[in-house]
């Protein structure tokens, strides 16, 4: 395998781990104010398909963009009602979210587009464009770094970049502000911070809403950056994926970046099966591929490798008094 | 002391989570320009109106029956089987492997040989993350999730690579032997001169599913296991203390859930495509998860529950095939479904409760 092609397989790996990312970090903050989250997939699914009908509606994609948020927003709301008002079982909640997306986004494609379930291809200002970082064309030529940073790093879509800043601005919010700190503790142990005088619902509402907001980001960039368009089930177990990088990152920002892209380089690689050819003295089934995300998951959350401690109060609903 | 008398909690509120989902894809049906109303009457007419209807309705709610009761018994031990689906995927292999390896004479051997090949490979597909949770502490519902995507790339496999026939592109195996085609209703009830629709996939396993019902009622409110069963779902700390072993009862659970989700293949492998196809199992292992909390996970809920969303899924098709209103209306209604019967259902319970409360002292305060 040759330099050039390496740096094909890492510049798709970033665009593959980009929706993994946004994802996952969505979890973060759900997870660590201590509301399971597996409507990932269902969130994502809402918002794409919500970027994609009002960039194509409207030739705009940032107007797409808003519009997969707020869908996403939705979903995140009703997985807080359900889930922190009524104090339902979170894990229920997600599954009917996802249930209700896969649905529901077909059943509105088909009434709106009539294309059996997809919106028309977006083209020209209703998609992200790749955007060249400066310079990008000037260090083309130097040895080894110039390749590395004007096909690599650059001339991606905006969104890729605002996934990889938001790996550490998530840091900084956890760790370095008030409001993160109540946050982890709200996961942790409720109770102490509901004595502390701060709202537990109320974090966990903000916990869900952030997890909306980069959902929607999410699902947008599929959408409209990666294809252009919208297809039923795009997500394709996406959302699966960012929980098991989010349990494999041990539900820290750093490590989950981490993760993601080693999924997306994964992902990459089943889709060049020739490389994988090359690399491998055996011939490595592309299903094995495919299911190493999962596999690798698994076996953290076995704790050979390391154990994955989930917080605390995850997955129970918070009962003020009895 | 409970609030609501029995059969409130038992038929009221789920009736009233199932009227709220059903106006909300009513009003789902009016938001994409068509009659709601004609769209019932289509799907009762197509899945209840004919004998034709009737099989496909109870074809599915056989698939559902087994994915319901898998996910019930996993309930009552307060463990959530996610992996319905992985199961009965792998279950379908093992069904296939037994069906191809030997030239059956008569469907009644090979179906007692495919129901102990599903079952071992779906019990088999459930003691993974069973034996983590139960030993490791692994979280059951992410290792399921986790093992249904495994599953399906481990079939994805082994259809193409191992079991496709030689020159032949479509990923599934040969079409099995006459001998183990099961009988149709059709088939069964002619003996008695009832005419059945013969192109209706209903079969013998709906049979065994109305046995299955049974059997894991006698299991889980008649046997000492069962009862141990209930108790550590009620209490965990409480049922150690009483001396229940948590290894056994996670794992006997999960390995009943397992093989139940996996015996669903005699229906849809063994009797309806005769041969192994890719995603043979079309998320009725997820269907499994509505059926079990509209059943209040009890054997007779769930396959009146069952029987409830195999009208919904023959309805479902019917209409996809006379409106413009796409199949996909079903995964909708599915969602609202496990939405208010599982998760929003303290918003339908409270206010119950509140009204046989106020019942309650009305009565009294007439009493004084």
């Amino acid at each position: 395998m040759d330099f050039s092609t390496l740096i094909q397989i890492l510049d798709s790996t970033l665009r593959l781990a980009t929706p993994l990312l946004l994802a996952c970090l969505a979890g973060l903050f759900s997870e660590r104010s201590g509301i399971f989250d597996i409507g990932l997939e269902a969130k994502m699914l809402v918002a794409a398909f919500f970027s994609a009908a009002f960039a194509y509606s409207t030739g705009s994609v940032w107007i797409g963009l808003l519009a997969g948020i707020a869908a996403s927003m939705v979903f995140a709301l009703i997985h807080g009602v359900a889930s922190i008002t009524f104090r339902g079982n979170q894990l229920i909640s997600g599954v009917a979210l996802n249930f209700l997306a896969s649905g529901m986004t077909v059943l509105v494609a088909q009434s709106w587009f009539q294309q059996g379930g997809r919106t028309p291809s977006l083209i020209g200002g209703a998609r992200f464009e790749p955007i060249t970082l400066p310079f990008a064309d000037a260090v083309r030529d130097v040895p080894f770094l110039g390749p590395l940073y004007s096909d690599l790093l650059s001339g991606h879509s905006i969104l890729v970049y605002v996934a990889l800043l938001a790996v550490p601005a998530t840091w900084w919010v956890l760790y370095r502000t008030r409001f993160g700190l109540r946050l982890r503790a709200v996961g942790e142990n409720p109770a102490a911070v509901d004595t502390a005088g701060v709202s537990v619902i109320g974090l966990r509402f903000a916990a869900i809403g952030i997890a909306g907001l980069l959902c929607g980001i999410a699902g947008a960039y599929l959408a409209t950056g990666l294809q252009a368009g919208f297809v039923k089930d795009m997500t394709a177990g996406r959302g699966y994926i960012a929980l098991a990088a989010l349990i494999f990152a041990k539900w820290r920002p750093w490590y989950a970046l981490g993760a993601c892209l080693l999924f997306g380089l994964l992902q990459a690689l089943s889709l060049r099966t020739d490389v994988v050819d090359a690399i491998f003295p055996f011939k490595m089934p592309v299903q094995l591929l495919d299911s190493l995300p999962y596999i690798l998951t698994v076996v953290i959350l076995a704790g050979f490798v390391g154990k994955a401690i989930p917080p605390r109060a995850g997955g129970t609903p918070y009962v003020k008094e009895r | 002391m409970d609030v609501m008398p029995k059969w409130a909690d038992v038929v009221l509120v789920p009736v009233i989570s199932l009227i709220l989902a059903m106006v909300i894809s009513a009003l789902v049906i009016l938001a994409i320009g068509e009659d709601p109303w004609a769209a019932l009457k289509l799907m009762v007419q197509g899945s209840l109106g004919s004998t034709y209807g009737w099989g496909y309705t109870l074809y599915y709610a056989t698939n559902f029956v087994f994915t319901g009761l898998a996910v019930s018994i996993a309930f009552h031990a307060s463990m959530f089987n996610i992996g319905g689906e992985g199961q009965a995927t792998l279950g379908g292999l093992g069904v296939a492997l037994v069906c191809l390896a030997v030239p059956w004479p008569h469907w009644a051997l090979a179906l007692p040989a495919a129901m102990v090949g599903g079952m071992v490979f779906g019990a088999a597909w459930a003691a993974i993350p069973a034996y983590l949770a139960a030993k490791r502490g692994s979280h059951i519902v992410i290792t399921t999730i986790m093992f249904n995507f495994i599953g399906a790339a481990v079939l994805n496999y082994m259809l193409v690579n191992v079991l496709r026939p030689t020159g032949s592109m479509d990923p599934a195996t040969a079409k099995f032997p006459p001998g183990t085609n099961l009988p149709t209703l059709h088939e069964m009830l002619a003996p008695f001169g009832i005419s059945f629709s013969k192109s209706a996939p209903a079969n013998i396993s709906f049979l065994i599913a109305l046995l299955a019902c049974f059997l894991l009622w006698l299991l889980i409110w008649r046997t000492r296991f069962g009862f141990e069963l209930r108790a550590f779902g009620k209490s965990e700390s409480g049922a150690i203390y009483a001396g229940i072993r948590p290894t056994k009862i996670i794992m006997g659970s999960m390995l009943i859930s397992g093989a139940l989700a996996g015996l669903m293949a005699i229906n849809t492998v063994q009797g309806e495509a005769e041969r192994l196809v890719l995603n043979s199992v079309e998320g009725a292992g997820f269907i499994g998860i509505a059926v079990a909390l509209m059943g209040r996970s009890h054997p007779l809920g769930v396959l009146i529950a069952a029987i409830l969303f195999g009208f919904l899924y023959q309805g479902g098709a019917e209409l996809a095939l006379w409106t413009t209103i796409p199949r996909e209306l079903i995964v909708v209604i599915q969602g609202l479904v496990i939405l208010f019967t599982g998760a929003l259902d303290n918003m339908v319970r409270m206010p119950v409760e509140k009204v046989f409360l106020r019942l309650r002292r009305s009565n009294n305060g007439a009493g004084e």
